[in-house]
């Protein structure tokens, strides 16, 4: 694996499913849907919390069409978790496919079948339920030890070390302490002691949830997915169904956008039950509406944040608390908090004493996921404030305050599972931004009409690269005739290109061209265990994986050579397209020759697998940059531009790492600006659709422009740490602090819009 | 009701609901390039072209195209791969949910407007939404299409 | 998920209104960009597309656009760009995205009289009349103040008296609705007002300028007495209180771009 000769790793290739794609083939879950599917709807709750007094469908089985009417008396009682986790999951199993109690307005309360969407529509209008309407939580801040209880089911399973206490709305709890934090904040020159806070903002990919089942020719259930964790379903409708896993068999097509949402099996139980149940094949795409509201948006944190600097501005300690809010169920509950703490106070280098505690409740609102960031991304945009704060309370720059402060290559992390930065380059991504974005020239802001002011603002990022000691990629490769490899994966490629850029490697590895690596994934059948695409671990764990397997199968290769050329494999050399022996060339034998010899039993047909576990998960880092315009009028703050420079370790693909960097903050830019998640006091959510929850369009966003510095990081495959989340981060702080520039204002909470500007200027 | 719709240049005599739409229609007809990303009419994923002109199919009946010309990406397969190649060129394809709508925008533009200024042209595309890309690599490979010096 | 049982492409509009009034389920189609979002189970859909109503015809006194003319059609007419200073483009430019306004009618947009709707805006602060099957001409003051009924809207008249108009808008993002919309014309030294998604139907009045624009004084002033005139409220987009500052706002904008 050495750095300087590779062909493809580094370079901008282009995807392997690029002309499919752009051709409109084919190619996801919903354009492969058998024609006689039942078509699956859910009649949903219009209650934030009751409990099914009566339920009546016999009405709704008499509509015309209309196969199977499921209640929550007719599922399997043992509780479950939806979370796309390594098993056992540290979610609760909180979950029923439908149950007694409705716990949001959304929750399903029957499921219906039928030969079309207007028959199930109408079957749903006639289904009687009576409800107990309850008194629901709707604020996270009143639920932990309300006398209200969101889960009072005895077959409730929380799960050990995670601090889950149903009888106390609490999913998840925890508290970690190293020095002397109260002794040390009190001896600082200077403390910065606020709370911040972000909603639950949705993924919104483009392509909406979906799934669809049957059964085949072996009895057994096929569920066909737009997933990020297709083992993680087989598992999840195992628990759901009650049946063994023996039985399912998941299937993920293309998908069409994820970043975290399709982590979670949020739809995928629905059509299984109804296949289990009526054998037939059944198929349920959520409506936009209800990948609002039935989704699994990102959890609603609030960050309270006290951070003590010493005169000269040197950080001595932090307290970091943060309550999240997972709402009606669990999934990712406990894991997405963790990374408020260890994935924002690890940026900075030298802190005496610090202190990280939360607690995760629960309450009637929308259930929460995993979100691109999880967690980090809330940790980050607190304690990127907070020093941005600090900085304008000292009266120094930003950047410098960060110079001083932040972590370098070689440091051992302030909070970070005892690990050392062995890939940092932070610092220079800081400098490459505040060049790129001419800093010196532009901090902290000028007019450029009159009233309307451009400012600049700044942020850090980390994020991880996979899960360490947990997560799990494998691969497997086959040689086949003329010398071509299948590459079997079982991770998830959802339009990150995480197919391409493991052909890179594997190109690479063997020695061969790309056209010569086949990639396929991922049927649960066929293809290699992977925990699958989260937590920002392909290119970086499964890579790996690849890196391995290459191995192996070049070593396969010279002994089969071995044994067809009578030579010692030590003898040997394979330069990926020939074995030969090193001390004559012309004594040899080409690949496709060989292959061509052991399908003709000469020899062991060749396969290779291998999978890997990173004990380590190093955090790739960047800095941004914003700058934005404030209508002083108005209020309203549009983006001008928005600079970010990443470090990945090394870029695989350098297209496809730039466009990760540049999605990614375009939705950091939505979050902070844009993107709403406000409720009646019913707790109906009204940003439910596009026309409510504004993405920003393309005449939204300004400009986005993007660097990379590279590092080499050695545990990675060819020094590639992760990208695909870290991206998210920085704008929401950096924004925030834009603002304040140009106004003196300081927002704590997302978004950032223009009455609330407005308003805050009147009484400034 | 029966409805004859010249779909990418084929006469096709089918059998509709009244209140069929015309992105369910061409997807019954097998032109899976059309998609729904939302239900509002807000994220054009499921644009194609009446009589020439760039629809949202989700919002159109199926009826109002009896004896029109309905046009998707399946139907302009050569015209639409000078664009398509600059956008896998720069890796703007990503998921690719949104592009055949995508694609079928910029190809009407071209035809209204041969020379768009930057500007003018993202004014044409606002409709149509994307989640991957945050829309610059899209916008390398418009300029690339249209000749347009990138600011 | 709505339905409809039967779908009618009319041959006049006599036979248009009977449908219409025969059954309060049968609809007049516009875009129908609306009427899918809903859960109604239609009877018939009434579409008044073979009548020849999707153009714009113009003379030296006006224009009249077609009912079922086009959202696009209309912002993109050369003749209203010169003839109203781009206020027309300006209207409609923000309405979602290309597809959805060559999807959207003008019948569609005007009949219903949507409170946010930029159009009635616009159509407000212009020399303007709708025609109705059975009504007849009604000024379109007259108009946004009805309520829809079972009257088909035929057509939209545009008189061209060489006022001068423009269009303001706050947008949070640019395709979204309107926190606030507002036209302001002039014609003979008088100013027409109108302010949509307020949030309610737009509202027009008609008010003399300002006495001295450059006192910052008699200015605000001016613009309290006129924003005084409306009623403000409070949706997802806005609180009301934020709309009546920025009905100041998009006035005093609108004012200056006029320049008299």
């Amino acid at each position: 694996m050495e750095q300087t000769k590779n062909k493809y790793v580094g370079q901008a290739i282009i995807k392997k499913d690029a002309k499919a794609l752009l051709s409109g083939k084919p190619a996801y879950t919903d354009d492969f849907v058998p024609e006689n599917a039942l078509v699956v709807k859910l009649m949903r709750s219009p209650h934030a919390y009751a409990k099914i007094k009566k339920i009546d469908t016999s009405k709704a089985m008499l509509v015309p069409g209309v196969e199977i009417v499921v209640t929550y008396k007719d599922v399997p009682k043992k509780r479950f978790t939806l979370a796309g986790q390594t098993f056992p999951e540290p979610s609760p199993y909180d979950r029923l496919i439908l149950d007694e109690y409705v716990r949001f307005v959304g929750d399903p309360v029957a499921i219906v079948a039928g030969k079309n969407e207007a028959c199930c529509q109408k079957a749903m209008k006639l289904i009687k339920v009576e409800y107990e309407v309850l008194e629901p939580i709707l604020d996270f801040k009143q639920s932990l030890d309300n006398t209200i209880l969101i889960h009072q089911e005895d077959s409730f399973v929380g799960h050990d070390g995670q601090g889950t206490d149903q009888m106390r709305n609490l999913c998840a709890s925890s508290e970690e302490i190293e020095g002397d934090v109260e002794g040390v904040l009190a001896q600082c020159d200077y403390l910065v002691e606020e709370s911040y806070h972000i909603k639950a903002v949705s993924q919104a990919m483009m392509e909406p949830f979906t799934a669809y089942t049957y059964m085949d020719v072996y009895g057994r259930m096929v569920v066909q997915s737009a997933t990020q964790i297709p083992f993680h379903v087989r598992r999840i409708v195992s628990h759901a169904l009650d049946v063994p896993k023996s039985k399912i068999r998941v299937i993920k097509p293309r998908i069409g956008g994820g970043f975290g949402a399709k982590q979670t099996a949020v739809c995928e139980v629905y059509p299984a039950i109804v296949t289990y149940l009526t054998t037939k094949p059944a198929h349920l795409t959520f409506t936009r509406e209800e990948c609002f509201t039935n989704g699994s948006p990102r959890h609603e944190m609030e960050v309270k944040i006290r951070l003590g600097a010493d005169k000269n501005g040197k950080f001595k300690a932090v307290d970091l608390y943060t309550l999240s809010n997972t709402g009606a169920y669990g999934e990712h509950g406990p894991t997405t908090v963790g990374l408020t703490g260890t994935k924002s106070l690890s940026m900075y280098y030298g802190l005496e004493a610090h202190r990280f505690a939360y607690d995760v409740v629960y309450t009637n609102r929308l259930s929460s996921g995993a979100y691109r960031g999880y967690g980090a991304t809330q940790g980050i945009f607190a304690l990127e404030s907070a020093v941005n704060e600090l900085a304008h309370k000292m009266k120094i720059d930003p950047i410098k305050l960060r110079e001083m402060n932040m972590v370098h290559e070689g440091d051992k992390f302030t909070h970070y599972y005892g690990e050392s930065a062995t890939s940092c380059a932070l610092d220079k991504c800081v400098e490459r931004v505040k060049e790129m974005i001419e800093w010196d020239k532009k901090y902290p802001c000028y007019e450029v009409a009159p009233n309307k002011v451009r400012a600049v603002g700044m942020a850090m990022a980390m994020q991880g690269s996979g899960i360490s000691g947990v997560d799990v990629g494998s691969v497997a490769l086959k040689l086949n005739d003329d010398g071509f490899y299948t590459l079997m994966v079982g991770c998830s490629d959802m339009g990150t290109g995480c197919d391409t850029i493991l052909a890179q490697m594997a190109a690479d590895c063997l020695g061969c061209d790309m056209e010569n690596i086949v990639v396929f994934g991922v049927d649960t059948d066929q293809s290699p265990y992977d925990s699958g695409s989260y937590a920002s671990s392909t290119t970086y764990v499964t890579g790996m994986a690849v890196v391995k397997c290459c191995e192996m199968m070049m070593k396969k290769i010279q002994k089969a050579a071995s044994g067809i050329l009578e030579l010692p494999m030590e003898e040997l050399a394979f330069d990926g397209e020939r074995v030969f022996a090193i001390s004559d060339e012309t004594k040899g034998i080409t690949l496709p020759d060989l292959v061509t010899k052991l399908q003709a039993g000469t020899g062991e047909i060749l396969y290779a697998q291998s999978s890997h576990t990173s004990p380590v998960s190093p955090p790739p880092f960047m800095a941004g940059a914003a700058e934005v315009e404030v209508d002083l009028e108005t209020g309203k703050v549009t983006p001008i531009d928005y600079v970010a420079c990443v470090d990945c370790g090394t870029v695989i693909n350098a297209n496809l790492a730039r466009v990760q960097t540049e999605g990614g903050l375009v939705q950091g830019i939505g979050m902070s600006l844009f993107e709403d998640i406000l409720y009646t006091d019913k707790g109906y959510l009204m940003t439910n659709n596009f026309m409510q929850y504004k993405i920003p369009t393309r005449i939204d966003m300004g400009k986005v422009r993007v660097d990379f510095v590279e590092t080499y990081e050695k545990s990675g495959p060819f020094g590639a740490k992760s990208i695909g989340e870290v991206v998210i981060n920085t704008p929401a702080p950096a924004i925030a602090d834009a603002v304040y520039n140009a106004t003196g204002l300081r927002f704590r909470s997302m978004p950032i819009t223009a009455e609330k500007v407005f308003m805050a200027l009147q009484e400034k | 009701m029966k409805i004859t719709v010249t779909l990418n240049g084929k006469r096709i005599e089918a059998e509709i609901t009244p209140d069929m739409m015309l992105l369910d229609f061409v997807r019954s007809q097998g032109m899976k390039s059309v998609k729904r990303g939302c239900d509002t009419g807000n994220c054009g994923l499921c644009t194609l072209w009446l009589d020439d002109k760039p629809v949202l199919s989700c919002s159109t009946l199926a009826a109002r195209a009896n004896g029109k010309k309905v046009t998707t990406l399946e139907g302009v397969q050569e015209e639409a791969k000078e664009f398509s190649d600059f956008l896998a060129g720069e890796g703007a394809d990503q998921c690719g949910f949104c592009s055949p709508g995508f694609i079928m925008a910029v190809l009407a533009l071209k035809k209204e407007n041969p020379n768009p200024t930057a500007e003018e042209m993202k004014e044409y595309l606002a409709g149509n939404l994307c989640r991957c890309t945050g829309y610059q690599s899209q916008y390398r490979a418009l300029c690339k299409y249209f000749g347009i010096q990138e600011v | 998920m709505y339905t409809m049982k039967n779908y009618v492409q009319v041959q006049s509009l006599e036979e248009a209104y009977e449908l219409r009034t025969k059954n309060k389920n049968n609809v007049i189609l516009g875009g129908n960009l609306w009427l899918k979002m809903t859960t109604r189970d239609l009877s018939t859909g009434i579409d008044l597309c073979n009548l020849g109503l999707d153009r714009i015809e113009e003379d030296e006194s006006g224009y009249a656009i077609g009912c079922m003319c086009s959202l696009r059609d209309l912002e993109t007419n050369v003749s209203m760009e010169t003839e109203f200073g781009g206020a027309v483009k300006d209207a409609l430019r923000h309405i979602v995205g290309v597809q959805f306004r060559n999807t959207a009618t003008v019948g569609g947009s005007v009949f219903p009289r949507f409170g946010f709707s930029d159009v009635l805006t616009l159509l407000a602060a212009l020399d303007c009349e709708v025609e109705l099957f059975n009504k007849g001409r009604v000024s379109i003051k007259d108009f946004i103040l009805d309520s829809p009924d079972h009257d088909i809207l035929v057509k939209v008249m545009i008189k061209k008296d060489k006022r001068k108009v423009v269009y303001e808008t706050l947008r949070m993002t640019e395709t979204d609705f309107g926190v606030l919309n507002c036209a302001v014309s002039v014609k003979d030294g008088k100013y027409t007002i109108v302010l949509g998604a307020a949030p309610r139907k737009a509202k027009m009045v008609e008010v003399d300028p300002c006495s001295n624009w450059e006192d910052k004084e008699a200015k605000d002033a001016w613009l309290e007495e006129v924003v005084n005139q409306y009623i403000f409220g409070t949706n997802m987009r806005g609180s009301k209180e934020y709309r009546r500052a920025m009905a100041k706002v998009l006035i005093t904008r609108a004012v200056d771009r006029l320049g008299v």
